[in-house]
């Protein structure tokens, strides 16, 4: 049987000297075309970087198979599926699909803001491929899946941005092709619609309709994909059961390390408002890759800021388990910090910042854990600094919750010491009940 | 709609490759599309006059304006009106102006309208040829409303159309694959160059003034003629004329207006298909 999806040989390379320059002009066309004889003549200019998004790629993807792809910014995720959407070309290489394709790499794609909820519903779906007809019977559908009824015909621009993600997500998810490709949307919205969106991902896939699903999200990778394709650098470094490739990604990511260090400016996470120097996690006052559980674990986050006088500056840190689930999510707003915020809506100078989290002892329970490190500007939000498991630490069991004797490991994300109480309720006679109503009892 | 079962065929479907060097017009995949070339066009007219006091009015004061300032300065000069063939100057200006409001209309529309696009290019698939083309679809519906215009004066001076009057579809479809030719070329040069911006204006001032729209063909010098020739939009625009007022067709130039316009659109297609590959990455 031929798969559905084939992927041979593919490459994509992009021009690093181009992407500088935004809009090169006819000047520069005019200039270039004069100048080039002389430049094969000379070899290749210092702006004519070529690098390779995506290199040699090759995968068979089985008709039913739900695929996650997982994989750092930049490693050449986004690019595979723009190939696979025939949004740009590739350099070399083939693909062949064997069913309609419908593609969702962005939520509300040609959403018009002036243009009422009904209308953008038709617009929107055209845009991803449906027919008139088709939008029409699934219209009431999507209404009802978007919650949107009372404001069906008020133009989109005064929608609240939750619900305009609901409204473009409702469309996007009633999309029936056989291939669907999917990129990192169901990254928005409030938690509740987050949960919707991946039910209704899953009931697309239990359809038996073939997905591949791009994310950050490991716990929506692990949920929803039997298999899994992990990417660094434009090449394809796993194909597996997801479980496995997503432990081996996490794990190569973080460096194993308890400290990641870039000493080059250029290379560190961030853009140019901010820039990532230092991620460690420190017990004891050492750094350490291995903490006790009965000690405070200290994660340090040093930052570069360039821009003078920023505010509402934010450090934010996901703490993540081995299998890749957010344990918790923290920041230095004031709202989430425990103790008074010195920083966060001040003017910034420019320099070097240290945010320092302690996560109490008696908390995390034994295992594996990575942290996420976020530096982001609150109101409008952006992101300034985005570094996925950039380094990890095992939590390590001194038998310090156990009596002795009692052994094997506890059950659960974390493991903290609560207070407990327990008191003797003095009954005046045990009821007098069968042997086996007590037992079932117990058991509940 | 179960789509467990696996019967698809043995060819593949669709099959991505890098391009090759002489790309094909894609009919078969335009026309597939042809219900997202509705949708574009529809949300275009929709949003066009969205938040305007006037609104669709906007249709018939472009040209009218146009046609009154016209009047006014050109209506008395001898030489424009006395070679109008018969025709009262402001009928005159405004049988020319209506076709002319649209093309330039279109042309601007459309050579903006990939880069006003670049979230859909980015995001999603659809043969590119359709953005310039709704944005141009996008103008028939003014042109329509023009034409409203143009009947109540044509009853106002009593001019009645005659056998001519047939070509008129012919007319619009010229001037509609013209507009989508040069529109479709400017946007994806604009993709490139974003000089086209700013010269798109610049352009459409000159070819005002280079085409018989404000005044008749037979001012021009004999001598010219032929260079006239190369614009397509004189064949057009006298044949709209000669198609409305019941004058004779000039055939010459319509024959020259057709070629130029077939010829111009097989050349924007193929520059379009061959600029196309790289719009999602520069744009």
């Amino acid at each position: 049987m031929t798969s559905i999806i084939q992927v041979t040989n593919l490459s994509k390379q992009y021009r690093i000297g181009r992407r500088e320059v935004a809009y090169p002009t006819l000047r520069d066309a005019l200039a270039r075309t004069l100048r080039s004889p002389l430049q094969k003549l000379g070899g290749r200019t210092a702006g004519d970087e070529k690098i390779w998004a995506l290199k040699d790629v090759t995968v068979n993807i089985e008709a039913g198979e739900v695929v996650g792809v997982i994989g750092r910014n930049g490693a050449g995720k986004s690019t595979f599926l723009k190939i696979l959407s025939r949004i740009t070309e590739p350099t070399s290489g083939r693909v062949e699909l064997y069913g309609r394709v419908g593609s969702l790499l962005e939520v509300g794609t040609g959403f018009h803001p002036e243009l009422t909820g009904r209308e953008n519903i038709y617009l929107s779906g055209a845009l991803l491929g449906m027919k008139r007809a088709e939008i029409r019977q699934k219209f009431d559908e999507i209404v009802q899946f978007a919650e949107l009824e009372k404001f069906l015909d008020t133009p989109v621009k005064f929608y609240s941005s939750g619900m305009y993600m609901r409204l473009a997500f409702a469309v996007a998810a009633h999309l029936e092709p056989e291939i669907l490709l999917v990129d990192e949307v169901l990254a928005v919205g409030d938690s509740a619609f987050q949960k919707k969106c991946l039910g209704k991902m899953r009931d697309v896939a239990k359809h038996g309709r073939t997905v591949l699903f791009v994310s950050h999200n490991m716990t929506a990778v692990n949920q929803l994909c039997s298999r899994c394709l992990s990417i660094a650098d434009g090449r394809l470094v796993l194909d597996g059961k997801t479980a496995g490739v997503v432990a081996a990604y996490l794990q190569a990511g973080s460096g194993g390390g308890a400290e990641s260090v870039w000493e080059d400016i250029r290379r560190a996470p961030g853009n140019e408002n901010s820039k990532l120097h230092a991620v460690r996690v420190k017990s004891d006052g050492r750094i350490k890759s291995e903490v006790d559980i009965d000690k405070e674990v200290e994660v340090e986050v040093e930052f570069w800021n360039r821009r003078p006088g920023a505010r509402n500056l934010c450090v934010t840190i996901d703490l993540l388990d081995s299998n890749g689930t957010v344990v918790l999510s923290t920041g230095t707003t004031p709202a989430a910090n425990a103790l008074p915020e010195k920083w966060f809506d001040k003017p910034h100078p420019e320099g070097l910042f240290r945010a320092t989290c302690t996560l109490p002892a008696n908390f995390l329970n034994e295992g594996l854990y990575y942290v996420t490190v976020y530096v982001v500007t609150l109101g409008p939000l952006t992101i300034e600094v985005d570094a996925p498991h950039v380094l990890s630490f095992r939590v390590f069991d001194t038998g310090v919750l156990r009596e002795a004797g009692g052994g094997g490991s506890w059950a659960g994300v974390v493991r903290v010491r609560l207070p407990w109480t327990t008191e003797f309720v003095p009954p005046q006679t045990i009821p007098n009940a069968p042997e086996q109503q007590i037992a079932v009892e117990m058991k509940d | 709609m179960p789509a467990g079962d696996t019967s698809f065929s043995t060819k593949p479907l669709i099959t991505i490759q890098a391009g090759k060097p002489w790309p094909t017009l894609q009919w078969r995949e335009l026309w597939a599309y042809r219900e997202l070339l509705y949708f574009l066009t529809w949300r275009d007219v929709k949003v066009r006059y969205k938040q305007t006091l006037l609104g669709g009015a906007w249709a018939i004061l472009q040209p009218l304006l146009t046609m009154v300032i016209f009047t006014l300065l050109f209506g008395r000069l001898a030489g424009f009106a006395s070679r109008t063939g018969g025709v009262p100057y402001p009928v005159f200006a405004f049988a020319g102006l209506l076709p002319w409001t649209f093309f330039s209309n279109a042309i601007t529309n459309s050579g903006n309208s990939l880069i006003n696009s670049a979230n859909l290019i980015t995001k999603v698939y659809c043969p590119r040829m359709i953005i310039p083309g709704a944005a141009v679809a996008a103008g028939l519906v003014d042109f329509a409303i023009g034409f409203i215009l143009l009947i109540v004066l044509m009853f106002y001076y009593r001019l009645t159309p005659g056998w001519g009057l047939l070509l008129l579809p012919f007319l619009v479809l010229l001037t509609v694959f013209l507009a989508v030719a040069v529109g479709m070329w400017l946007s994806a040069l604009n993709v490139k160059y974003r000089d086209v911006r700013f010269a798109i204006p610049f352009v459409i001032q000159i070819w005002m003034f280079l085409s018989p729209i404000i005044y008749p063909t037979t001012l021009i010098p004999q001598k010219l003629r032929f260079a006239f020739l190369l614009n397509p939009l004189t064949g057009i625009i006298d044949g709209y004329r000669a198609a409305l007022f019941g004058q004779p067709m000039n055939w010459v130039e319509l024959t020259s207006s057709t070629l130029i316009t077939i010829f111009a659109f097989a050349y924007a297609s193929f520059v379009f298909r061959r600029m196309e590959r790289g719009f999602a990455d520069i744009i």
